[in-house]
Order: structure tokens, then sequence, then C-alpha cells
């Protein structure tokens, strides 16, 4: 049973991780509840599809259908949360002054809540269909499934309660700076995912460039490891990037400050001093 | 605009192009959650492709950081995992579903 507990809650906190800092993120917008919880429930209901058809997927394309699959949704993470940073770069100024002069609710629709929502999903999607074929596993080879379902089912608990400590974790931090932090916290986790989608990308059998390995720290922090899959998920860290990663991980960081820049900037409303 | 579009698709072409097929195959088993052969030796400094065969009716993951790759193979399934170039060294794997029993380690020399 604990077996099971510490399988399915080292899948769960990195989605569980990537869920508190996006609704710490939109902390005080209005209507964010209900599309983070669409996110996690579309999330649930694809990995349940992907769990079911893990061998058709794997199977697709020359057998690197999940890598290309894993790529893809990889990449689909990394625009949206770039759209976000960009959005927040053009617009978090006033809702901060929002926040402070009304209270907290900031109207709907002044804030592109899908892309967070899509971002939620395709974490959940990514690390929950690993949780659902493991337990898949576990209950079709009989001997005693119960145990090790309720050890999975807590690690579940676990996983969610992880996200609580995040997300409270992250509202400790003043109102003044938040918007700051989460907006380097999501530029983190960009960079992160897309040096991860590039590396499943060359398991797939494309991008094989670069290939050498750039550092080794896994004497310090191993990749195995709760903190390590923590680090992963949070700042992408890797005990062996590769050139390539490192490369798409400096690119997709400088790609961010671009773009925010870019959205920041209004000429209209230059006033002379 | 038009000149820079193509070599954007031509640099993409060059750099997303899988390399062509190598001939050599390695295969690795899973039967009653264990791997067959445990140690696979394969040449060093060049990509290697293994073949994994999922004999047991319940899905594995094949997971390996030193060797990059975490791969789940469903039940009655098989899977492809693309390594290397590798130095010459032992690289060790597990099936993370079955930690316990499922380990082996690639040999590149």
């Amino acid at each position: 049973m604990l077996g099971a507990l510490i399988i399915v809650f080292r899948e769960v906190i990195e989605a569980g991780l990537i869920v508190g800092i996006v609704m710490a993120a939109t902390r005080g917008v209005s209507g964010r509840g209900r599309w983070i919880g669409i996110g996690i429930g579309a999330g649930v209901f694809g990995a349940t599809l992907v769990a079911a058809f893990a061998g058709a997927i794997s199977q697709a394309f020359e057998g690197s259908g999940q890598e290309l699959f894993n790529a893809s949704v990889l990449a689909v993470a990394v625009v949206m949360l770039m759209w976000h940073n960009a959005w927040m770069a053009r617009h978090g100024r006033e809702i901060a002054a929002e926040m402070r002069n009304v209270g907290t609710a900031v109207s709907e629709g002044a804030k592109p809540l899908t892309a967070l929502a899509i971002v939620v999903g395709v974490a959940v999607l990514r690390e929950g269909s690993e949780v659902v074929l493991f337990l898949y596993g576990v209950l079709a080879s009989g001997t005693s499934g119960m145990s090790i379902a309720l050890g999975g089912l807590l690690g579940i608990v676990a996983g969610a309660a992880f996200t609580a400590l995040t997300y409270y974790g992250l509202l400790a931090i003043p109102q003044r700076y938040i918007f700051s932090v989460t907006g380097w916290l999501i530029a983190l986790l960009a960079a992160g995912m897309a040096a991860s989608s590039v590396q499943f990308l060359n398991n797939a059998g494309f991008a094989e460039v670069l290939g050498s390995t750039v550092w080794d720290t896994s004497w310090l922090l191993s990749d195995g490891s709760i903190l390590g899959k923590l680090m992963h998920t949070l700042i992408g860290y890797t005990e062996r990037p590769t050139q390539l990663q490192l490369a798409v991980y400096l690119g997709t960081l400088l790609a961010m400050a671009v773009l925010m820049r870019i959205a920041r900037y209004r000429p209209q409303e230059r006033v002379v001093a | 605009m038009r000149q820079f579009l193509a070599l954007f698709a031509l640099a993409a072409v060059v750099i997303l192009s899988p390399a062509a097929a190598r001939a050599d195959d390695y295969v690795l088993t899973i039967k009653d959650h264990k791997f067959t052969p445990t140690e696979l030796k394969v040449p060093a400094n060049t990509r290697v492709i293994i073949t994994v065969v999922n004999e047991d009716t319940t899905p594995e993951e094949f997971e390996s950081n030193i060797l990059k790759v975490e791969k789940v193979i469903p039940g009655k399934s098989r899977g492809t995992v693309r390594i290397g170039p590798l130095k010459p060294g032992r690289y060790p794997f597990v099936g993370e579903f079955h930690e316990a029993t499922a380990k082996g380690v690639v040999i590149a020399e």
C-alpha cells in the first residue's frame, strides 16, 4: 500500500504544483475557480481516455506516438503560459490596482482564464494518465488489489493537500509582489516544460542534435527523488541536461522576456511628467 | 518574408527529420515484471534503438533518469526506446510500476 501511495503521490505532486501556482497567479479573479475546475475535470477525463488508448497511442508514429503526444501537449502548455505572462504584463497593474480598490473581485472576462485552464488540464492529463495506468495494472493483476488501490487513492489525497500547501504558501506573499512572483514562477515553469518537450522529441527520434550532456549533478539532486521531481516541475531541473535542452530552456526564458516587454509597451499612454 | 519562411521550413526539415533507421535493433522483454536480458550490451557513442516487449497483461513504465527515458509500455504490447549516444559505462533502468523486481542495466562499450 505504501509503495502505491508513493508512486501515485510522485505523479500527482507535479500536477499539484502547477495547479497551486496557477491558483495563486489568478488570485482575486472572479470565475477562476470554475475555470480551474473545468481544467482539472477535463484533465482527469482526458487522462482516462489516454490510458484507455495507451496501446494505440504507443503504436502510432512507428512506436513514438507517446513521446510525440507528450512533446505536443507540453508545447501547448508553454504557449499558454507565454500568453498568460504577456497578458499579465499588459494588464497586471490594473488588476492589482483594482484588487486594492474594490477588495478582491476583478471582472470576469477581463482575463484569459482559458489559457491557464488549458495549462491545468494538460498537467493533470499527463500525470493523471500514468496514475490511471498504474492503478489499472494493479487492479487487473488481482492480488491484494484493494490495499494498493487504497494506497493510490491516499496518494491522490496527499497530492491534493500538497496543492493546497503550495497555494497558501504563495498567498503568504504580500499582494504587491504576488503577480511578479507568480510571473517568474510561470516563466521558469514554461522554460522547464519546453526543455522536457524537446527531450521527448529527441526520444521520438526527432531533433537529434546537440545531444551531449552539459553537466551531471545527480550526486547533488537526483531526478528520481521527490525534491528532484519538484524542482523539475518548478524550474525545469534535470540532473543531466543536454545542450539542446539548455538552449531551449534559455531560449524560452528569452522569448518570454521579449514578449512581456512588447506587451507592456503602450505608446499612447506616454504622459509628460 | 517569403525567403525567411522558406529558410525556416528548411531549418525545420533539417532539425526534425528523423535520422535514418539503424539496422541493429535491440530487444528487452518484460515477463512476470522482470526484464530479459537484465544486462543489455550496446555500442557506445551511437544512437541505439531498443524495442521493449511487454508480455505481461499489465502496463509497465520503462524509466531511467540516466538514459533520459520515461515510457509507458501497455500490457501485451511493445514500445520503441531511443537512447544515446552513450559514453562507455553502465546505465541502470527500472520498470517503475514494479520497481522491486523489474530492474536492468544497459552496458555501453
